[in-house]
């Protein structure tokens, strides 16, 4: 229970207290507000663990109600999208990583290269994010009166997909796919929020960069939004198996 | 040397000219305000406001129910004025009630810090607050709410014609600003606390907030998300909650409940953390037991996240379920128990004296032992299925919520007042009106218990003849309770400017809140404090006069 | 009264706060077990292994968030508190789901 080292400690002379100008008043040191700062945006984290947690626990209820339906539902998605987007996602957590290096390491160029593939990656994601619910609201599966959900695909199959060896689906059965989908939309739709959010944050980053900030070592800014994107990255990894990966054989 | 300990004469006290009031001045400089002093000034003011508006929408429901007849209004009328009343209070004040302002206004002193960890998200919880507020109150002007303020689904997403859609975004918003509270206090009293201060030398109000604090950040981001599902169901029609789709409503309640219930302890568990400050300040002892108070905090916050399907008992969740469910319900009875067997126990032998935050207190003691004793008879599966959805139900969470919580609210708010604005309250008439609130509060709750035993069902604008007395009773009872919540509303105002100059320490108490001047300074301390004392060390205090006195003589 | 105040450790603590830069070829390494694990990941769920098809899946996904959480995040070169806070995190997430799912199993005891 004891973290004794948090206590803050004090100045051990007066007269040495030449502060940077990033320190706030109410901090002692700057290691004090540099671990405050990450200590607080876990705690962010950890909300955020929990606000996806409601919806990953709705998907387990109901994909093991209506299994076949979600088999059947979770087929339609394009694995090969989701596979490339898991690597893209990926390789942005990388390039992200690689910034904070940067920063630590005060290599201006890295960093801003770093900002921009990262940029770009997560670009490139919700691009292909983009094509996939186009596709959706082509086929009609994106639940809801107002985008004519229809589920008739499922009960009459196309020869096709019943070569790949899909099997119709009785009608109340394919009617539990909007289930499937409404959660399939619900996940990745605030997963794709966060990712805009942070693509947004992640421009201001690099803006201030390209004017040669996160130099002076005061870089807890670039620092948590790593943190930050990384748990996006996190969270597509769950995404990625629960709904593209069920049942997939070969 | 640095001295954190200066106890000028109580008789020629003045209010300090430079203080956390008078530092800035003009709107902006409050509005703008990184100072959690003010900020806990700003919230209390907009509790308040929302306090007297889910306050009167009390009284429109007392009013109504004192005939059988639905006559003051109808039964749709009905339903929103109650929605409204819960929404208000339970999201509007009971949440953020002791937290954001005494919490706000005490934690960063009493650990000996200049100012929260975060004090610009401190004032966007406070924004936040008022967006949702706002907006609150927007969807009751424009058509109110009917669902209730658990939303029920299907109800909330396809029967309801109402501003569900508002009020969900409005507690949505409300749970970010609860959220920032609860994150704020946890970093920092793990990471600015002064040197000396050390976890057990915490004031209990501190490991209180902490355990509160904790449900906060892990427990209402799933009442966000629910929300979100609800507001989506409604807009586009996705079908997670409705059973015509494949969803399931009971899964709304599990997800709601995860919430709802810690949230139960969000409420209470700062009150009790007042409760341990004041009953240790009134009888001049250290907390009996202090160690199993702290840790029964934590121990509450912990079995919180397991218990909240006791309130699905009769939804239609499985026998199992309910089984265990219920019997981890009781456990919670353990660490509430320690609670008020220990509080009694600082009394033995303490020499108790009754100023208003202790009448408080043991108005608190004794109606929260009720509301709890009551919870673990909802507890047991079997009562539960013949008093749930009854008046029983609505006594037993009012004798926990008002009978605990806000008797917690005013005992701390007289408790604090001297620190926060330099100046007394008028001790006599604040006496009467806690005796007030207290009768008042007997009055109006007590005859629920009966009425729930009787059968009454809850959320039902008319009612057979045979209930008729006892709701009387309820609705006099009422009337009683609002006088007495009025009352400390108007001698509170009038004592800013003509109550008696308080001093540093007007109640000879410990804790470091008390060591600096009143009202504080904007920055707390003039230097940083190193805490060598105990927590609830009287003697301590008492050499500290001494060595004061002898200093001056 | 400053002598009360000696037995106080002034320098308490700090040993494990100086910021401990990870280098990029962990990094980089880590990348690589992350595209590994992907590879897999899909591989194995075009393998029919009945039940454990799912098992399998989301062992692979929590040893991927392990690594990105333990090195991308920083956690294993963190202190003991961060990595408490994380745990917490994960206990509170598996109460809510596990809890839920437990009441809905039981509600069909066999038919899971």
């Amino acid at each position: 229970m004891s973290d004794s080292h948090a206590v803050a400690v004090v100045g051990h002379e007066e007269g040495h207290s030449e502060h940077p100008a990033y320190q706030r008043h109410h901090f002692v040191s700057m290691e004090q507000q540099n671990e405050t700062v990450s200590f607080g945006m876990w705690l962010f984290l950890l909300t955020e663990i929990m606000f996806f947690g409601g919806l990953f626990t709705a998907y387990l209820i109901y994909r093991n109600w209506y299994f076949p339906a979600f088999v059947a539902a979770s087929h339609t998605l394009n694995l090969w999208e989701g596979t490339i987007n898991t690597f893209v996602l990926i390789s942005s957590s990388f390039t992200m990583a690689m910034g904070v290096w940067c920063a630590e390491t005060k290599r201006s160029k890295g960093l801003i290269w770093s900002l921009i593939g990262t940029l770009i990656l997560g670009a490139v994601f919700l691009g292909i994010k983009y094509d996939e619910y186009h596709e959706k609201y082509e086929l009609h599966h994106i639940p809801g009166e107002i985008f004519h959900f229809n589920s008739q695909g499922f009960v009459h199959p196309s020869a096709e997909a019943l070569k790949t060896g899909e099997k119709p689906l009785a009608p109340d059965m394919a009617a539990k796919t909007e289930v499937y989908f409404s959660l399939y939309f619900a996940m990745t739709g605030m997963h794709a929020l966060h990712m805009v959010i942070g693509m947004v944050l992640l421009s201001g980053m690099l803006w201030k960069a390209s004017h040669g900030g996160y130099m002076n070592g005061h870089i807890a800014f670039v620092e948590n939004f790593g943190l930050y994107w990384h748990f996006v990255d996190i969270v597509w990894i769950f995404l990625f198996p629960l709904l593209y990966l069920i049942s997939r054989h070969a | 040397m640095s001295t954190i300990v200066s106890l000028p004469d109580q008789a020629t006290a003045r209010i300090p000219k430079r203080n956390y009031l008078t530092n800035e001045n003009g709107l902006l400089s409050w509005l703008l305000t990184g100072d959690h002093k003010r900020i806990a000034v700003l919230y209390l003011i907009s509790i308040t406001f929302f306090f007297f508006i889910g306050g009167a929408l009390a009284g429109m429901i007392r009013l109504e129910l004192l005939t059988p007849q639905s006559d003051l209004m109808a039964s749709d009328t009905y339903n929103k004025v109650f929605t409204m009343h819960g929404v208000i209070m339970v999201f509007l004040f009971l949440v953020p009630s002791v937290p954001a302002t005494l919490g706000n206004f005490l934690i960063p002193i009493m650990i000996g810090a200049k100012d929260l960890a975060f004090p610009k998200i401190n004032l966007l919880s406070w924004y936040l607050y008022l967006v949702g507020g706002g907006m609150t109150l927007t969807a009751m002007i424009t058509g109110g709410v009917d669902t209730g303020w658990t939303f029920t689904t299907p109800m909330s997403t396809h029967f309801s014609n109402t501003n569900v859609i508002t009020t969900g975004l409005a507690i949505f918003v409300a749970g970010f600003s609860s959220i920032f509270t609860g994150l704020n206090f946890i970093v920092t009293i793990h990471r600015m606390r002064a040197p000396g201060m050390t976890w057990f030398k915490l004031p209990l109000f501190c490991w209180a907030h902490y355990a509160a604090s904790i449900l906060m950040v892990l427990g209402t981001p799933v009442l966000a998300i629910t929300l979100v599902l609800v507001v989506l169901e409604r807009t586009i029609g996705i079908g997670v909650f409705d059973p015509t789709k494949g969803g399931d409503p009971i899964l709304f309640q599990h997800l709601f409940w995860f919430y709802s219930h810690p949230a139960v302890y969000i409420m209470i568990l700062p009150g009790m953390g007042v409760i341990s400050e004041v009953i240790s300040t009134f009888s001049r002892k250290r907390v009996f037991g202090y160690t199993a108070v702290a840790f029964s905090s934590v121990a509450i916050a912990v079995f919180g996240f397991f218990v909240w399907a006791h309130h699905m008992f009769i939804m239609g969740v499985s026998n199992y379920a309910v089984l265990v469910f219920s019997l981890l319900t009781m456990l919670v009875a353990v660490p509430s128990a320690i609670k008020i067997f220990n509080w009694a126990f600082t009394l033995y032998k303490g020499s108790i004296t009754f100023e208003t935050p202790m009448l408080y207190a043991f108005g608190f003691m004794g109606l929260f032992t009720i509301g709890g004793l009551t919870g673990v008879f909802l507890g047991s599966s079997g009562t539960d299925i013949h008093l749930t959805e009854t008046y029983f139900i609505v006594a037993h969470f009012h004798f926990v919520m008002v009978g605990g919580m806000l008797m917690a609210f005013l005992s701390g708010v007289h408790f604090w007042w001297p620190k926060m604005t330099g100046r007394m309250y008028p001790e006599k008439i604040s006496q009467l009106a806690a005796v007030v609130t207290f009768i008042g509060f007997n009055f109006t709750f007590f005859p629920q218990f009966l009425l729930g035993m009787l059968g009454m069902p809850r959320r039902y604008a008319a009612y057979p003849h045979e209930f008729q007395v006892l709701n009387v009773f309820s609705t006099a009872g009422a009337s009683i309770l609002g006088v007495g919540y009025l009352l400390p509303m108007i001698y509170l105002i009038w004592s800013l400017k003509y109550g008696e100059v308080a001093g540093n320490n007007p109640w000879q108490a410990t804790g470091l809140e008390w060591q600096i001047q009143s009202p504080p300074l904007t920055e707390n301390f003039t230097t940083i404090p190193i805490v060598t004392q105990d927590v609830y060390d009287y003697e301590w205090l008492e050499r500290q006069k001494e060595h004061e006195v002898t200093h001056v003589g | 009264m400053s002598d009360k105040y000696q037995d106080h450790d002034i320098n308490a603590g700090h040993p494990e706060d100086e910021q401990h830069i990870v280098s990029p070829k962990v990094y980089f390494v880590i990348f690589l077990c992350l595209v590994v694990g992907t590879a897999l990941t899909v591989g194995a769920s075009l393998i029919e292994m009945g039940p454990w098809n799912p098992v399998v899946a989301l062992a692979i996904a929590c040893i991927k968030a392990t690594l990105v959480v333990l090195f991308f995040m920083h956690i294993k070169y963190s202190s003991r508190l961060m990595k408490l806070t994380v745990g917490a995190g994960v206990f509170t997430f598996l109460i809510l789901v596990g809890m839920s799912l437990a009441d809905y199993m039981s509600r069909a005891w066999g038919q899971w």
